[in-house]
């Protein structure tokens, strides 16, 4: 049962340690899939407390990123340390352990259509045998951080797609992950619910310093990741004062499988890319 | 042009057997090391075993009522009527009764194991297993593999069964012979050997199944009609694989007994 049973979201958020290492660092990875290189020769890291927001246009091979810093997928060339551990070339049963350690949200919710909301959101804790209060009480306490307390004993089959990724949120966060990836996690919904989604993340990374990879291909989610924060006092997401940005939220930027751009929000307004002008206009 | 295809094909070929063989191996490993997962075992079981009941109970007592039709009249030509209990039993118990089973729950069980896991992994399902730290194929395929051996074990007996007893409705009913010399002469004609090459081929036969089933589904692509295409792909290929390992199998226990 070991910190399984730990509280959900703990009171205080921790807080990194100042010569902590990268959660996650690549270096020179390289994967191709039955033809021409998807990603090549990718560096970068993610700092403890960091939001790292990864641009770029459909194909390009964001997912596939995404994927790779998990374990999901094995590189052809090039390291990724995950936790600071090698996870590139290691066994997958070596990887499940540090895998458990991250909360991943994936592209359309990735539920388990035959299990009810409750039973996805407690996967993990019903894969380690939790006691059923333990699990029920986490559970609920997950729906009630994205506001679907009502929907523990629907079916994903009879959710809304945005109620959808609102439970995918709620799955990678009940094990109090160290590291959070979400893959488009408002790719093809409404700006309403799109923006409900954004302020959950923002949430997270605010109140509970997880440091995170975003993948999106929205410069607006990405924006207002950037220019808000979330006040626990109101108890909802406010903007910046005008001309300042979150300090440990920065962008990546992919093209045709090359990570063309690594910097802050003023770098990526102010850069000389035509291919980043071009996106961004 | 048509040499590099042949050359394509064939290495395409022999990769996939291999895939198939390292996957098959590693599902069989997996039950001698922990996590297992006892529940999902129960589950299939209850879904191969239980659910597949009605389509082996039928198809196994109308075999045997053919088995017992065709038989009389050949029979009949040679005033030996009286044997068609022992070549009903024989017939049904160490052929007919596991390979039609085989096939029958191959239709009905390759397909759903491909279609279901083909989906999975279709809507990152398998993916998002795998990030939660479960192992998709000590949790989907191991307890369904070990599910569909034993169970078609028991499902080739209800089969026999039912097989022999179709044999003997049309015995007595249509052909208005004796039920007990039916039952007798079936008795008496059935050796242990014959039973031992009746119940070890559904062990063989439930592997391929459960193993093809679940291999065709995890290696599924492209989206919905992937999962189309490859739930096609395991039934041909675990029906057509079942009578091919039949006769292989049928050759080594005539040789040995």
């Amino acid at each position: 049962m070991n910190d399984t049973l730990t509280p959900l979201f703990p009171s205080q958020p921790p807080d990194p340690e100042p010569d902590a290492g990268p959660v996650v660092a690549l270096c020179g990875v390289s994967i191709a899939f039955d033809g021409p290189p998807v990603l090549r020769d990718i560096t970068f890291c993610v700092a403890p407390g960091e939001t790292r927001i990864l641009l770029g246009p459909a194909g390009v091979g964001k997912s596939v990123l995404l994927k790779l810093v998990n374990g999901l997928h094995c590189p052809d060339t090039g390291s990724i340390l995950l936790f600071g551990k090698e996870i590139s070339r290691m066994p997958e049963r070596e990887i499940f352990p540090i895998r458990a350690r991250t909360g991943m949200v994936f592209q359309e919710g990735a539920l388990f259509d035959s299990l009810t909301v409750r039973d996805n959101v407690a996967y993990q804790l019903i894969q380690e045998s939790a006691p059923d209060d333990e699990i029920d009480r986490r559970v609920r306490e997950a729906l009630t951080f994205v506001g679907l307390e009502e929907t523990f004993s629907l079916y994903p089959a009879s959710l809304s797609g945005g109620m959808r990724r609102r439970v995918a949120i709620a799955r990678a966060l009940i094990h109090n992950p160290e590291f959070l990836l979400y893959d488009s996690p408002t790719g093809g919904l409404d700006p309403v619910t799109s923006t409900t989604i954004i302020e959950l993340i923002v949430k997270q990374r605010d109140v509970y310093r997880t440091p995170s990879l975003l993948v999106t291909h929205r410069l607006q989610d990405a924006f207002t990741l950037c220019t808000h924060r979330f006040d626990p006092g109101q108890g909802k997401m406010v903007p910046l004062p005008k001309g300042h940005t979150a300090p440990d939220t920065t962008f990546l930027m992919l093209e045709e499988g090359r990570l063309i751009f690594d910097g802050s929000l003023h770098d990526l307004l102010h850069t000389d890319n035509a291919f980043v002008r071009e996106f961004l206009e | 042009m048509q040499t590099n295809t042949i050359d394509r094909t064939a290495k395409q070929i022999v990769l996939a057997v291999q895939e198939y063989t390292l996957f098959a191996w590693r599902a069989i490993l997996n039950l001698f090391s922990p996590p297992i997962y006892w529940t999902d075992f129960l589950i299939q079981s209850d879904i191969i075993g239980v659910g597949s009941l009605s389509i082996v109970v039928l198809s196994g007592f109308f075999t045997g009522c053919v088995l017992a039709l065709q038989s009389t009249a050949t029979l009949q030509a040679f005033g030996a009527t009286s044997v068609t209990g022992r070549f009903v039993a024989l017939t049904m118990i160490r052929e007919l009764g596991a390979v039609l089973t085989g096939i029958m729950v191959s239709g009905r069980n390759a397909s759903s194991m491909a279609s279901e896991l083909g989906s999975m992994v279709v809507t990152e399902q398998i993916d998002a297993m795998r990030a939660l730290g479960v192992d998709p194929m000590r949790k989907l395929v191991t307890p369904r593999i070990f599910a569909c051996i034993s169970m078609l074990f028991f499902l080739t007996i209800l089969s026999d069964a039912f097989g022999i007893l179709g044999g003997a409705a049309v015995t007595v009913f249509l052909n208005h012979q004796n039920g007990t010399q039916y039952f007798s002469m079936a008795w008496e004609g059935l050796r242990l050997r014959d039973i031992l090459q009746g119940l070890v081929k559904p062990l063989f036969f439930g592997y391929i199944i459960a193993s093809i089933g679940c291999y065709h589904g995890m290696k599924t692509t492209g989206g919905t009609e992937g999962v189309g295409r490859s739930t096609i792909d395991a039934v041909v290929t675990a029906s057509v694989l079942i009578i091919v390992v039949d006769t292989l199998i049928t050759q080594v226990m005539l040789t040995v007994f």
